[in-house]
Parts: C-alpha cells; sequence; structure tokens
C-alpha cells in the first residue's frame, strides 16, 4: 500500500473571498486561512512555522547580543491607512523597533495583534502584512507570533496593529533620560514634524496639496553607528507624539536640567514650515516617526554627528541645542527673532491619530 | 520661506529695539512708570510669545494683552447653550477646534463628545455646510465665532446655504465686533493705557476709519500692525513715534493687508446675512452694547438659536477667576490669585487659559521668560 508522505510544511489556507467577515475571527477554518493567506504568508521564518500558541527563543540565541532583555509595546491605530511615505503596516514596525533601539536594545522579534473590522478588504489587509514584512526585513527582525480579532462594524475603525518586540541590549550601554548634564549637546537626525504633517495632508480635510512624506524609518541601524562612534551618549528617544518639544521636556524633567534649542538651527522643511503657518501647529510638537532626539557628551558630538550623517537615515543629523544649568526642567528656544521662548509640554493633542 | 522670512530677520529686529529704546527714553512720562500699550488682537498676542518679544523691549514699554481673542471672551452660558445642543442625537456640532476646549458651567464641548454628542472639529464653516450636504438626515450646527475677521465666511455660507436651498444646516451666532470693545476698555474707569496696536486681519475687514474716534475722542495713538514680528515691532515704535511728537492718530502698518476701506464685498456679504445686537455679554468684561451680532430675520431658518431654542441662561463668571482684570490690563496673568493653580490650560477656569491667543495660556504655555521668572 502506498503512503503519501507527510508533508513537511503545512500548505497554507486561502481566503477567496473578497472582505473580512465575522465568520473569520470565529475561530474555525475561516480564522486560519485568514491568518495564513494574510500575515503567515507574509511573515514566512522558522520561528512563527511551528504555529504553537507561542514563539519560543532560545535563550543561549538572545545572550549573544548582550546582558539585558529590553520589551516594549506600541498599538498603530492611524488615519489614513496608507499615506504618502508609509502606512500603517511599515509604522507598526519601525514604531516598536524604534522603541527597542532608542533604548540601546538590538531589536530581534515582534508580535503582531491585528483587530480588524469587518468588510475589510482582503487585499487591504495583504498589503499593509506585505508591508509589515519588508519593513521587518529592512529592520532585521522577525515576526514571531501575533494574534487577529475581527470585530463588528463600528467597533473599530478598519484595522488597529499592537506590536510588541524584544530585542538585547549590550553590557556597555547604558541609555536614560536621568544622564543629561550641563554642556551635553542635543542632536537630531534631520528634518523634524514631517510625519504629522503627511498624515495631516493626507487626511484631505484641509483641501492643501501637500509633497510632504512620513519620515517614517527603522532607526535601528542609525543608532548602531550614533552609538559606536559616541559610546557615551547619555539618551536618546524617538521623537513620535508630541514631537521633539515633548522629548526634551521629558529629558529636562528626568535630568532636572534646562534645556536650550536654537531656533535657526532646527530643521525644518518649508513645506512643513508653511503647512504649520497656515494652520497654526507648532511643528517642534508635530510628531516624527523616523527621527530621534539624542543628548551626546560635548567631546563625543561630532564623532557622533559624522558617524550619523553616513548613515541614510541620519543625512541631515544636525545640533540643535545644548544642556544647560539653568532651572531644572525648563525647556527654552532662542528664537529666530534674537528672544528667547519657552517651549513646554503640550497640554492636549494638536492632532488626533497620527500614529 | 519667502514673504515670512523677511518678516522675521533678527538684524533688523536689533535695530528696530535699539530705535525703540532710545525713543521710549526721551517720552517724559516713561521716568515714572513704563508707557502701556495695549495690543487689541489675540493673534499679536501670540506672536508676541511665540517670538519672545516682551523680553527684547526695554523696561520703559509694558504691553498688555488685550481682549481680541474671540474664544476666550465667550461666557460659560453660550458654552452651556453649545452643549445642549450638541448633545442633541439628531445634531452634528461643527466647531473651531480651539473652542471646543472652552469650559462652560456643565463643562466643555470636549467633554461633552465624551459623553457621546457628535462634536466635529472643522477648518472652515464651508465645511460644514458640507457635512450638512452629506448627511440630510441630522442637523448641522456650526458653532460661528469670531470678530469681523470670521464673520465673512459664516456670512458667505448662510447665503451659500440659502442657494443650495440646505434646510438642515444653522449656526449658532457668537460673532463679536472689536469698535464696542475698544469704546468699553477705553471707558472703563481703572484703565491706563497709551496707546494700542489695532487689529491687523479684522482692518482688512472693516479698514482704518472705524478706529477713528480713538484718536479724534480719546486721544491715544493706534498702529494697525501685520502679525510677523517685525510688523509688531515696527508698530511699537510707531505709536512711541507718536506719543514722543504729542500726536493721537491712527496709521497704519500692514498696509500691505489693510485698506482702508476694508473690504467691500465681504462687509456687503456681512450686513445682508447679520444685525447688531442690543447688547451682548462678555467674559471678564461684562456687558456690552452693540457688541455682538445676530442672525437677521430674513435668514431665520439658519439661526441655531431660533431652531432649537436655547436656554440662553445667563452664568456669572467663576469668582476666583480674575480674567476681566487681565483683559483689561488692570493686572498681568501671573497676578491672578488662580493662575497656574486652579487655573492651568489642563484644567482652565477662565476661558484666558484656553486658547492659544489667550494671555494666560500664552504666558503658561511660552512665557514671558524674564517677566515670569522675575515675578516668581
Amino acid at each position: 500500500m502506498n503512503h503519501m508522505p507527510l508533508p513537511r510544511r503545512r500548505s497554507l489556507g486561502e481566503v477567496h473571498v473578497a472582505k473580512v467577515t465575522l465568520a473569520h475571527g470565529g475561530g474555525g477554518k475561516a480564522m486560519k486561512d485568514l491568518i495564513d493567506d494574510v500575515f503567515v504568508s507574509a511573515f514566512d521564518n522558522g520561528l512563527l512555522a511551528p504555529m504553537e500558541d507561542q514563539a519560543r527563543i532560545d535563550l543561549t540565541v538572545l545572550a549573544k547580543h548582550g546582558d539585558r532583555l529590553a520589551f516594549t509595546t506600541d498599538s498603530f491605530v492611524v488615519d489614513p491607512l496608507f499615506f504618502p511615505g508609509g502606512d500603517i503596516g511599515k509604522l507598526a514596525v519601525c514604531g516598536t523597533v524604534n522603541d527597542l533601539a532608542v533604548g540601546g536594545a538590538k531589536p530581534l522579534y515582534l508580535s503582531c495583534a491585528a483587530i480588524i473590522e469587518e468588510g475589510v478588504e482582503l487585499d487591504l489587509l495583504r498589503r499593509i502584512a506585505k508591508s509589515m514584512a519588508k519593513t521587518a526585513r529592512d529592520a532585521g527582525v522577525q515576526f514571531v507570533t501575533g494574534d487577529t480579532k475581527v470585530v463588528q462594524k463600528g467597533a473599530c475603525d478598519k484595522v488597529f496593529l499592537t506590536t510588541t518586540g524584544i530585542g538585547v541590549i549590550r553590557p556597555e550601554y547604558a541609555l536614560s533620560s536621568d544622564r543629561a548634564r550641563p554642556g551635553d549637546i542635543v542632536i537630531v537626525n534631520g528634518m523634524l514634524g514631517d510625519h504629522g504633517a503627511a498624515i495631516l495632508g493626507a487626511r484631505g480635510d484641509m483641501l492643501l496639496d501637500s509633497p510632504i512624506e512620513s519620515d517614517c524609518a527603522p532607526l535601528n541601524g542609525l543608532i548602531d553607528a550614533l552609538l559606536a562612534a559616541a559610546p557615551g551618549t547619555r539618551t536618546i528617544r524617538d521623537a513620535t507624539r508630541g514631537g521633539v518639544a515633548t522629548v526634551l521636556n521629558e529629558f529636562a524633567d528626568a535630568s532636572q536640567v534646562a534645556i536650550e534649542i536654537d531656533e535657526t538651527k532646527t530643521p525644518i522643511r518649508p513645506e512643513v514650515k508653511g503647512f504649520c503657518e497656515i494652520l497654526g501647529l507648532d511643528p517642534l510638537y508635530l510628531a516624527n516617526e523616523g527621527k530621534i532626539v539624542a543628548i551626546v557628551p560635548p567631546d563625543q558630538a561630532a564623532a557622533a554627528i559624522a558617524a550619523m550623517q553616513t548613515h541614510v537615515f541620519g543625512e541631515g543629523s544636525t545640533v540643535i541645542g545644548e544642556v544647560r544649568a539653568g532651572e531644572p526642567g525648563r525647556v527654552t528656544m532662542k528664537t529666530v527673532f534674537g528672544g528667547t521662548r519657552i517651549v513646554d509640554m503640550l497640554v492636549g493633542e494638536q492632532l488626533p491619530r497620527i500614529c | 520661506m519667502k514673504y515670512v522670512d523677511e518678516f522675521r530677520d533678527a538684524e533688523k529686529a536689533k535695530s528696530l529695539i535699539h530705535e525703540i529704546r532710545l525713543l521710549a527714553k526721551s517720552i517724559p512720562i516713561a521716568k515714572e512708570r513704563p508707557i502701556a500699550i495695549m495690543e487689541v488682537c489675540g493673534g499679536h498676542t501670540h506672536s508676541i510669545f511665540r517670538y519672545g518679544l516682551e523680553g527684547m523691549l526695554p523696561k520703559e514699554i509694558e504691553l498688555v494683552h488685550g481682549p481680541g481673542c474671540p474664544v476666550c471672551v465667550l461666557p460659560m452660558g453660550r458654552v452651556d447653550d453649545c452643549v445642549s445642543v450638541a448633545k442633541r442625537p439628531e445634531v452634528i456640532f461643527t466647531t473651531f477646534g480651539d473652542a471646543m476646549r472652552v469650559p462652560g458651567s456643565k463643562g466643555s464641548l470636549l467633554q461633552a463628545k465624551a459623553d457621546g454628542a457628535d462634536v466635529r472639529m472643522v477648518y472652515s464653516p464651508m465645511d460644514a455646510l458640507a457635512l450638512a450636504k452629506k448627511n440630510p438626515d441630522r442637523e448641522v450646527v456650526f458653532f460661528a465665532i469670531g470678530f469681523e475677521t470670521t464673520v465673512p465666511s459664516t456670512a458667505l455660507t448662510v447665503l451659500q446655504a440659502k442657494a443650495d436651498g440646505i434646510r438642515n444646516f444653522s449656526l449658532f451666532c457668537n460673532h463679536i465686533t472689536i469698535v464696542p470693545t475698544i469704546k468699553a476698555i477705553l471707558d472703563s474707569p481703572d484703565l491706563q493705557l497709551d496707546g494700542f496696536l489695532g487689529p491687523g486681519h479684522v482692518s482688512m475687514v472693516i479698514g482704518t476709519r472705524p478706529y477713528e474716534f480713538v484718536s479724534t475722542y480719546y486721544k491715544r495713538p493706534m498702529v494697525v500692525a501685520g502679525f510677523e514680528p517685525l510688523d509688531v515691532l515696527q508698530s511699537i515704535w510707531m505709536v512711541l513715534k507718536q506719543i514722543q511728537e504729542g500726536r493721537a492718530e491712527i496709521e497704519n502698518q500692514y498696509a500691505r493687508i489693510v485698506p482702508e476701506d476694508g473690504n467691500s464685498p465681504a462687509l456687503a456679504a456681512v450686513s445682508e446675512v447679520y444685525e447688531l445686537r442690543e447688547f451682548f455679554e462678555w467674559r471678564g468684561l461684562g456687558s456690552i452694547d452693540h457688541s455682538g451680532l445676530k442672525v437677521r430675520e430674513k435668514y431665520a431658518e439658519f439661526d441655531a438659536e431660533l431652531k432649537f431654542k436655547m436656554p440662553n441662561i445667563k452664568i456669572a463668571d467663576p469668582k476666583s477667576c480674575q480674567c476681566g482684570e487681565v483683559l483689561k490690563g488692570v493686572i498681568k496673568p501671573w497676578q491672578c490669585k488662580v493662575f497656574g493653580s486652579a487655573c492651568t490650560p489642563e484644567t482652565p477656569l477662565g476661558a484666558l487659559m484656553v486658547s492659544s491667543e489667550g494671555a494666560c495660556a500664552a504666558y503658561y504655555q511660552y512665557g514671558g521668560v524674564k517677566k515670569y521668572e522675575a515675578a516668581s
């Protein structure tokens, strides 16, 4: 009697309808097909393939990269899902990769939880998953576990994603927001406010045609270059919601120092400036998805800038200010006009749902 | 950025500041007390803080931040009316963003939204009209707010709604006019002002002639000013020059935008749709005669006050709140009893803490660094 050979890999299910229905969240074959068709086929890797309820990660593999685990999570509800320079999938990878990398960690593994509204087109989901997979490859990370829920119409807006990531921190890195000292230099890696302006433009509410693209990018490579050149770097944060102004306030508060930035040195695209002028927004508070603020000791600042500028996401790296001994927690800006103003935390939201 | 950077030139600012300092020192009264100049418009207040102008000026000059922020002078009762309409299930309530956080006696529009009211932020009254066309089974109400700057846009929206035969659109008119307000400030007994920076955008609509009473009757100089920092500095210099030479005139620094006679098509649309109210209640300033606009009877179908029979209950300002004294320049924001303690941008008691054009929020947010430090 002939035996069928056991397949080494199980065959992946496929969805043959155009739109997601509640059946795709029911836990049965339809759900398995959805997960296979959209996510497993895109993320395909050895850790995901066994499809257990959890990914199993060898501790010895982790330990090769350092001595501390970094662990973070972030949810993504951006509207619209696709915008110039990115989409929710790319954002979901970059956001979590960057949150790991700014702590000095090498990002390694991600999970993805998707909450999908019934009626969403399968092709839309496939495009998002492909974008996630591509960005993950670019960033050198793998999706190793995930979850999918389908909710009825109106219970969420098309697709919400949550990504959780783990990375490993090398023993010599001790980045911390309370380590800024007077004299330290404040560095950013390029033009500020692009993401916030791009999303606002993409919504179309303003009827403004804008060529601005989101800066959404995985920054782990750039941060590697920065830390290699300036190992004494005090702290790094990605300037997402709340923009650079918020990050600087967090640093000033945690380190109990004053920070002064110089408006003439703060890199903002003319298009973004124009956008902000028309709408009465302050670009310092606009979200970025591919920008970091780093505080570097003065003797390593030049090396840090030089190293960052060689990286594709750091070509525009520049000094925007310095840490001062003044009033603890106070961030000020020398204006283009020669005056000084306080740059405080934003009270409410400048814009809703930007990430 | 062309046509913007030219007005933010730090070198020109330095020489202007130098000139201002010389001029201020040559005015005898400045030896006894600072020369008090009120910027009427919230847009100027914002520029002054945004560019740190206060800290650059010599101590002989004191800027008094006037009532020209329409969000800030809105009394609580009107906000309560908004909330009551917004909570009706058939209503989509549309508003400019900064009006959402203004506190009424029963919360703000933002809180009403959280409670389930359909409150939406729009950038133009025409967006609200578009929403009405898209949602024929709902009643779309626009929260019309602002001085003469925004009045033409809401007037034109009403005319458009009429022309299109739209029946599910109305506006809650809270428009106010600047001239009676300046007059009320000048009539206030506890006030000492030496001159004014006149509002730029309002004047773009109404021109400069309506201010003539300031110079002829009250003998105060006024310079209609632009909003870029060099505009503001040049206008301060012009006010000082008038004081030094003993003149009281209405001058136009913002001539690149403001025509002497205003914008006649805009004014025609405004008078077609609106008429003056007998009086209007201002937060902090009380009732001011002929300072508010209402929709004319001809367009009554677009008047939300009539359509929804608003309660229109007068609510007194909170007792601890000294917005009125700040508005009139009697005290500085930080001298208010609740500034920065009970009243902050997160939990504003007074409306001056709400909008970025409000003097208190501007101090809190941007801080006139030197003066703030000197005071604390």
